[in-house]
């Protein structure tokens, strides 16, 4: 698959190159050579297939290239590319549940993938479950956490959530 | 120094000696800011500081809570710049040169106004090294004070949300407060009632002891007691009915009043929470809210809680009457009590949770139907019909295992409690029968003694039972309060200055804004003279609804301030500041009612007369008239009776009506053909004459009249002139224009 042409006819293959520049700018070179500055990947799927089709887009917003799988991509492509969709997204999985405050605004304290925080959430419509064993929580700011599988929480962190779902 | 910045934000006290050892003699901290992600966008603490010539920042270099600090230093050069960027949650604050990225620090979004600040802070300071005149004031949103820029927030008040102490039931009370004669009056009418149906009880004393087991015992007897012990015993029980009927109507009224008091509040509080919140809601579950669980409540305060108080009172008069009989009886009675208690303890927390859920399965299913029937041509259109019965029987489901699952609960509770009573009235029985035996006891005292118990363990386990229907009620209470608690986003100023009539300037000052996480617009500035109309143009999602959202007031800007006739707006009260505008929507809302109903809804009191005059003017007139009923046809729910074009002309007239100082046009005339756009421009020329008006508009024709075209793109405003100073500009405005003749000419061949 990976030298195969892209829906619009281009190559998603090794047909462009990747770095970041001195402004920690990613920076897309094409076939032609010519350089895109500034361009960003997109998951088009961010919840219900994160690893399947991603959009580079450049600083308008306009789509440059189209990938269909990330696994198609040579490896060096692809960790440049999965390096900058992970800073691009700041969604922590939650993986404990410590404690919920019982009046709304409600205040949790939870560890994450990326360590222990807390945060207020708004009410208890911002718990939201995707299907059926996944939910994402948004706290106050906007911030989203995601619970990949509510069965491998604890027993204490599945009756914090239990009012909520 | 202490150590605090000029934004008034100090540093953290066990970084703020090392901070200090840092800097150079004479330098000053100018704004702080404390990132909380690494570079791998882990939760971490760090510190960035600007000072009037340095960038300083520190971080704990991966060994969280070791107090070492990894300091790092800028110094600011001329071509230095700060900038901070936003995505999907984390944002990053640069430092750029020259030659490339220097720093950067990464932050999530709850930091954003932060960063934003000392971003306002470089500012300043560049501002000061380049001798620009200092930055304007803004104004506290909430009581109206001015903010230096400086400050970035209001330091005469910090509006913290008050969380209540006392939880769900309790918080009723005060809704009973206006109703308290009432109420007070069906409590003596329930004191009164219970004590005449206990005397009956009290009388079969004296008719066994003194009557009939004499009489047994073949004793003389005196029958002629008997007639007195009996019709005192109807005598009570007919007072007893009479009491009551008086004590369940006063208690049920006053309860149905304060459950309706409940509710309205309820509905007027809701109708004062800004656009935000309704965005977040789904109306079914609002719906729900108010009409199904203030229900629950009436249904607890008008039945079950007059049957609590009585229980109690009844309890309390049988345990009275017990204890002067025969207190050692009594206390054998109250044995299995505790155990009561104990379970009544374990299971109210199971049946909290379990109501809650109910509540929110059920608006779950309210919510699919408030989604469904207002949508149902669609449906049929797709032909779904099959899948939104399918998708409402699977939230019925939810209802039903949320229920089944109380249920499962509730079925072991009740019989163990059942059982309990029985086995506490075994207790007494033979306690009694023990008595009897070594202590003479007479048969009467027997007899009564049983039966006050046998009450006594009946209102028990009335009253334990209730432990459901309080837990229900309290689920219920909780739903309603959490809307009653939510504090407007677009609040009311403390200190409001009075809008009056205005003369509609309106001035933007580097207005941000995000919906979420996601930000919209990124810093517009923008000065509108009273009387002058702009048009706005832009790609679809630029950001002009959203821009004109913030003229109304529906959100909040996040940065920034607006100010019409040179106040902020947020010194306003909502309600009299929206007065002033006109607004006709993208999407024209009717209501259910008539057209003439629906043109004067922003000025009920209007004359008839009015009222033609602007469906005239806004060229609706003649078809009107066309209607059967002409001006008092009804619309249908949503105005679904009209078409889109016929809508919209409503809603101008709608607008124009309430002869606003300042005019929005929202795509007003999008769905109305060419022809009668022609006609309504023509009409709307001596409308806008002397107000302020805002209007968006695709075809660009439309806006001939304006005097200033403002173009959006992505948030931004990138140019701003007259149609021909933009078409000389040769910019977006010029390629908008040169695409529109295009499609107009491949029309015209
Ligand atoms: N209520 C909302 N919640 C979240 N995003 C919104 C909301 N309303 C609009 N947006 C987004 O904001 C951007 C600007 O929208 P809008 O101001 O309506 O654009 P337009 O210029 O077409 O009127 C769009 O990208 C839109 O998706
Ligand atoms: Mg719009």
């Amino acid at each position: 698959m990976r030298s195969e042409s892209g829906p619009n006819g281009r190559d998603t293959g090794p047909g462009f190159t990747l770095h970041h520049d001195a402004w920690g700018r990613l920076v897309l070179t094409d076939v032609s050579g010519r350089e895109h500055a500034g361009v960003e990947p997109v998951r088009a799927f961010p919840l219900s297939s994160p690893r399947h089709g991603v959009s580079v887009c450049d600083a308008e917003g306009r789509e440059l290239f189209w990938i269909d799988d990330l696994d198609d991509l040579p490896v060096s492509v692809r960790k440049v590319l999965e390096d900058e969709l992970t800073r691009r997204e700041f969604v922590p999985v939650l993986r404990r549940v410590l404690s919920v405050t019982a009046v709304e605004p409600s205040e949790w304290r939870v560890e994450t993938d990326r360590g222990p925080t807390r945060f207020l959430l708004k009410s208890e419509d911002d718990v939201c479950p995707l299907d059926d064993h996944r939910a994402l929580v948004t706290d106050a700011n906007g911030i989203r956490y995601l619970i990949p599988d509510l069965r491998e929480l604890d027993a204490t962190s599945r009756r914090l959530l239990e009012r909520f779902l | 120094m202490n150590g605090t910045t000029q934004n008034g934000k100090a540093l953290p006290p066990e970084w703020q000696r090392d901070a200090q050892s840092r800097l150079e003699h004479g330098e000053r901290i100018l704004a702080t800011f404390e990132p909380d992600l690494d570079q791998r966008l882990f939760f971490a603490r760090g510190l960035v500081l600007l000072t009037d010539r340095r960038v300083l920042a520190a971080d704990e270099d991966g060994r969280p809570g070791a107090g070492a600090l990894r300091w790092q230093a800028w110094p600011l050069g001329p071509d230095t710049t700060l900038k901070a960027q936003e995505y999907g949650g984390a944002g990053v604050l640069e430092l750029v040169g020259p030659e490339g990225r220097l720093g950067h620090w990464r932050f999530t979004a709850g930091r954003g106004p932060e960063a934003q600040r000392m971003l306002q802070q470089f500012a300043l300071l560049r501002a000061s090294q380049d001798g620009a005149p200092p930055p304007v004031d803004s104004v506290c949103p909430s009581c109206g004070a001015p903010i230096s820029p400086e400050d970035g927030r209001c330091l005469a008040c910090s509006p913290e949300p008050t969380t209540p102490s006392v939880s769900g039931l309790l918080r009723l009370f005060r809704f009973t407060r206006p109703h308290a004669r009432l109420i007070v009056f069906g409590f003596l009418l329930t004191f009164a009632s219970t004590t005449a149906s206990l005397i009956p009880i009290y009388l079969t004393q004296p008719l066994l002891d003194k009557v009939l087991i004499p009489h047994q015992n073949e004793k003389p007897a005196d029958f002629g007691l008997v007639p007195w012990y009996l019709s005192g015993m109807v005598g009570a029980a007919l007072l007893a009915w009479l009491l009551d009927w008086g004590r369940v109507y006063t208690l049920a009224r006053a309860s149905e009043r304060v459950s309706a008091d409940l509710r309205s509040k309820t509905y007027a509080h809701l109708q004062r929470l800004s656009l935000e919140f309704f965005g977040g809601k789904r109306t079914g579950d609002l719906m729900a809210r108010i009409s199904n669980d203030s229900d629950r409540l009436c249904n607890f305060l008008s039945i079950n809680l007059v049957d609590f108080a009585t229980d109690i009172l009844m309890i309390v008069m049988t345990a009275t009457i017990l204890l002067t009989m025969d207190p050692l009886l009594a206390a054998a009675a109250l044995c299995p009590f505790p155990v009561i208690a104990w379970m009544v303890y374990r299971v109210r927390g199971r049946l909290l949770r379990g109501y809650r859920q109910a509540g929110v399965a059920w608006s779950a299913m309210t919510s699919v139907l408030a989604d469904t029937i207002p949508g149902i041509r669609v449906v049929k259109a797709f032909a779904q019909e099959q899948r939104e019965i399918e998708r409402f029987d699977h939230s019925n489901d939810r209802v039903f295992y949320a229920n089944d699952r109380l249920n499962r609960v509730w079925a072991v509770f009740s019989p163990t409690v059942t059982l309990m009573t029985t086995s506490g009235l075994l207790i007494v029985w033979s306690f009694a029968c023990w008595r009897a035996f070594h202590h003479p006891v007479t048969v009467g005292v027997l007899t009564v003694v049983i039966a006050y118990i046998t009450r006594f363990y009946s209102r028990i386990e009335s009253m334990i039972r209730m432990a459901s229907a309080t837990q229900r009620a309290a689920a219920s209470a909780q739903r309603i309060f959490e809307i009653l608690d939510r504090v407007p986003s677009v609040p009311e100023p403390v200190r409001p200055v009075a809008p009056g009539r205005l003369q509609g300037s309106i001035d933007l000052r580097a207005v941000r804004f995000k919906y979420g996480v996601r930000e919209v617009l990124h810093g517009l500035d923008l000065k509108i003279e009273p009387g002058e109309m702009i048009g706005i143009v832009g790609p679809t999602g630029a950001g002009k609804s959203t821009l004109i959202n913030l003229i109304c007031r529906f959100y909040d800007v996040a940065v920034g301030a607006i100010l019409v006739d040179s106040t902020d707006i947020r010194s306003f009260p909502v309600e009299e500041y929206r007065k002033n505008i006109g607004i006709v929507l993208q999407d024209p809302f009717l209501f259910y009612g008539t057209i003439a109903e629906n043109i004067a809804y922003g000025r009920p009191g209007a004359t008839r007369e009015q009222v033609v005059a602007a469906a005239r003017a806004a060229r609706a007139h003649e078809f009107i008239l066309r209607l059967p009923n002409g001006y008092d046809s009804l619309v249908g729910e949503r105005g679904q009776s009209l078409s889109g074009g016929e809508r919209q002309r409503i809603s101008i007239a709608r607008a124009l009506l309430t002869d606003p100082r300042i005019l929005i046009l929202d795509e007003a005339t999008s769905s109305i053909d060419t022809e009668t756009e022609r006609k309504i421009q023509a009409a709307l020329e001596n409308l806008v004459k002397d107000r302020t008006t805002l209007a968006i508009a695709h075809r660009l024709s439309t806006l001939r009249r304006a005097d200033r075209l403002v173009v959006l793109e992505r948030g931004l405003i990138v140019e701003i002139g007259s149609h021909d100073e933009l078409l000389r500009a040769n910019g977006t405005y010029a390629r908008l224009h040169r695409a529109q003749m295009e499609v107009m000419q491949g029309h015209a061949i």
